[in-house]
């Protein structure tokens, strides 16, 4: 009998072109998405040694880092914005590459439309200029952040040079409690491990309460692995990936359906596969989480307090916590729900896909944001927001006082207009806390969709449990 | 095409914090520019700088004893986050030559091994050596010999892992793309080999 093999080793052994012996493994990229933040420098990399595009029918661009989120009609105004916009559509159009421009429908964050389109499929590698490829996991593949010149490479040859990483499993066990939702889990689980907890491995979560998760569940806890450190998370594929994926633009069709659901099924991990590394985390344990400092590891259960940074034993986290006390501004001992905010954005590549915005909706209806809170909502994508707006809730937002934008990378990183103030509070559905991400002197609280809304609305944090 | 890296002397300027992330080293408004060059002066912008924009005397690379510096010594997770590679061209742009480290983000340590930027682990306790004679002495020299795989500094020589790949390549400033396009027959026998009902976009 053969040895048994995970998820991650069957996508792996089946997209290696010919490896040397001291060298990595070159891998066969299946899909590789294009933003125009770390694109331009690789284009101008191939036009100055003459090489082309090897596959441009295996390469689909966007513009979401530095779009606009209002009055697209009118451009966009940042001179180094629209240049970095219009050498995109330039090297596509020179290229044969699909990009959907700001104009169209289809527009909208990378990681959101891959899924979208039916391009993100079981079995795939996947690379991208941004870390967040990880999310791509969620259907299966294996997904992944490179830089530049790494984007160069898989242009003009259409492969990858990796070493393996190492495995890791995160075993999610029982029923997430009413309230608590895919964000608090990945967050729970990145608390678990550690900002670096991940490094150097490939993170499959698994469990009965992974597989009760929706895909765009699933994307979202994928999203977050490179906030632990990891190289990417995967998901095995079941019925819930399969009917998902049927009938989008890209998905096979006809007899080719069949064979495609044939493969999918046979890339869940072998019974008795081995792992570098093993971690299980109890489901109905875990509350609503709230980010208190400036990475996504400083992070609590809502009915906590901001912790003590003498409550770490680790020297090197307790001087951090330190530091992001003084950055956010917070007491020790502070209940987290006494947290006041001046904005909440509902957005990013966590958390912006249709039912994300559902979630958030279903806890506004009839109520008004709070005086002292600016609260924006940017969907994922021009098609999820069509799909919201068919549904209404675009005036649920907007009846409330949320701004209703166009789709985008938005606040997430603050690249186009939308950035906080120096000193402005936030709760945000997005994955990253970092020091001034959102704008020099912000300070970001990651929450899920349901807890950024009540946030709006109270003024200050709240357990989304108690919300009537 | 980078330049070989064989060994490199200089001075240190040590930055002893964890968990440095790239939204850090170069904040996402200096991410718009469509060049590979032109990032020095933004590296650590909002440390670098007060809230008007004026330099930060105290900041580390703003102190005239660390001008010149050719290695930058710091904390543990050092380049974790965000895969910009703006990260190492604005660490190189301002005249670093190495980075060392207790560990570094995955995606970070492989963009600086493209651009020729040499990324160093070392145990914490040999990295809060460094960073204690970088602190007390500016003018200490260190010493990176790739080929031996050494740092060396006064009283301290240790020995580093490094990818016997990026090694490689770095030491001769080989051509990636070239050195892939050699296998194109493999690339292009796996292209037949793949499934039909595979997405074309």
């Amino acid at each position: 009998m053969s040895k048994p093999l995970s998820l991650f080793d069957k996508l792996w052994e089946r997209h290696v072109v010919g490896a040397g012996t001291d060298e990595p493994d070159l891998l066969f990229v299946d899909l590789h998405l294009v933003h125009e933040v770390t694109s331009p420098q690789a284009f101008e990399g191939l036009r100055l040694a003459g090489r082309r595009v090897r596959r441009p029918d295996l390469t689909l661009a966007t513009a979401d880092h530095g779009t606009p989120t209002i009055d697209r009609a009118l451009g966009i105004t940042d001179p180094l914005s629209r240049q970095q916009v219009e050498t995109l559509l330039a090297n596509c159009a020179d290229a044969g590459i699909t990009v959907f421009g700001p104009d169209d429908p289809r527009n909208g964050i990378v990681h959101v439309i891959g899924p979208e389109q039916g391009a993100t499929q079981p079995g795939m590698t996947i690379v991208c200029g941004d870390s967040h490829t990880s999310t791509h996991g969620a259907f299966g593949a294996l997904a992944f952040g490179i830089g530049t010149s790494e984007v160069e490479h898989v242009l003009a040859t259409q492969t990858i040079r990796q070493r393996k990483p190492r495995s890791m499993t995160v075993t999610v066990e029982g029923r997430l409690a009413r309230g608590v939702t895919a964000k608090d889990l990945v967050m729970g689980i990145i608390a678990q491990i550690g900002f670096a907890g991940g490094a150097g491995h490939v993170i499959e979560y698994r469990g009965q309460a992974i597989a009760r998760l929706t895909m765009e569940e699933r994307m979202t806890v994928c999203n977050m692995s490179i906030e632990a450190g990891a190289r990417s998370g995967l998901i095995a594929p079941d019925d819930t990936t399969f009917s998902y994926i049927q009938g989008r633009p890209y998905a096979p069709s006809g007899a080719a359906w069949g064979e495609a659901v044939a493969y999918w099924s046979s890339l869940p991990s072998d019974e008795g596969a081995s792992f570098d590394a093993e971690i299980v985390v109890d489901a109905p344990a875990l509350a609503p989480f709230v980010s208190w400092g400036t990475n996504p590891a400083q992070a609590v259960p809502v009915t906590s307090k901001v912790p003590s940074p003498d409550s770490f034993d680790d020297p090197h986290l307790r001087e951090a916590a330190v530091r992001a006390l003084a950055y956010m501004d917070l007491q020790a001992g502070t209940p987290i729900t006494e947290i006041t905010l001046d904005r909440v954005f509902i957005g990013s590549c966590a958390n912006a896909r249709v039912s994300d915005l559902r979630a958030a909706a279903s806890v506004i209806r009839g109520r008004r944001v709070h005086p002292d809170v600016g609260a924006m909502v940017v969907p994922g994508s021009g098609l999820v927001r069509q799909e919201a707006e068919a549904e209404g809730l675009d005036k649920v937002f907007t009846e409330a006082g949320f701004e209703w934008r166009e789709p985008g990378c938005s606040m997430c990183l603050g690249m186009n207009p939308d950035i906080l103030a120096p000193g402005e509070r936030c709760a945000s559905t997005s994955n990253r806390n970092f020091e001034g991400r959102q704008g020099r002197g912000g300070r970001t609280h990651l929450v899920s969709p349901p807890m950024a809304a009540a946030a709006a609305i109270a003024g200050h944090l709240v357990d989304i449990r108690d919300w009537e | 095409m980078i330049e070989p890296v064989t060994a490199i002397a200089g001075t240190m300027a040590p930055l002893p914090r964890a968990q440095v992330d790239t939204d850090q080293i170069i904040p996402k408004e200096f991410l718009k520019r469509v060049d590979r060059t032109g990032f020095g002066d933004f590296l650590f912008y909002d440390w670098a700088h007060d809230a008007e924009g004026e330099l930060d005397p105290e900041f580390v690379l703003n102190r005239a004893e660390y001008q010149g510096a050719r290695v930058l010594v710091a904390g543990p997770d050092f380049g974790s986050g965000s895969s910009r590679e703006h990260a190492p061209w604005a660490l190189s742009d301002w005249g670093f030559q190495a980075v060392i480290a207790p560990s570094l983000g995955d995606i970070f340590r492989s963009n600086c091994s493209k651009i020729g930027l040499l990324a160093v682990e070392l145990p914490e306790r040999v990295v809060g050596s460094l960073l204690r004679i970088a602190d007390e002495d500016p003018t200490a020299l260190v010493e990176i010999d790739l080929e031996a795989q050494t740092v060396t500094a006064p009283g301290l020589s240790e020995r580093f892992e490094i990818d016997p790949f990026s090694k490689h390549m770095m030491l001769n400033g080989l051509d990636e793309i070239d050195l892939t396009l050699q296998n194109e027959a493999a690339i292009a026998e796996h292209e037949l080999s793949r499934p039909a009902f595979l997405p074309t976009v």
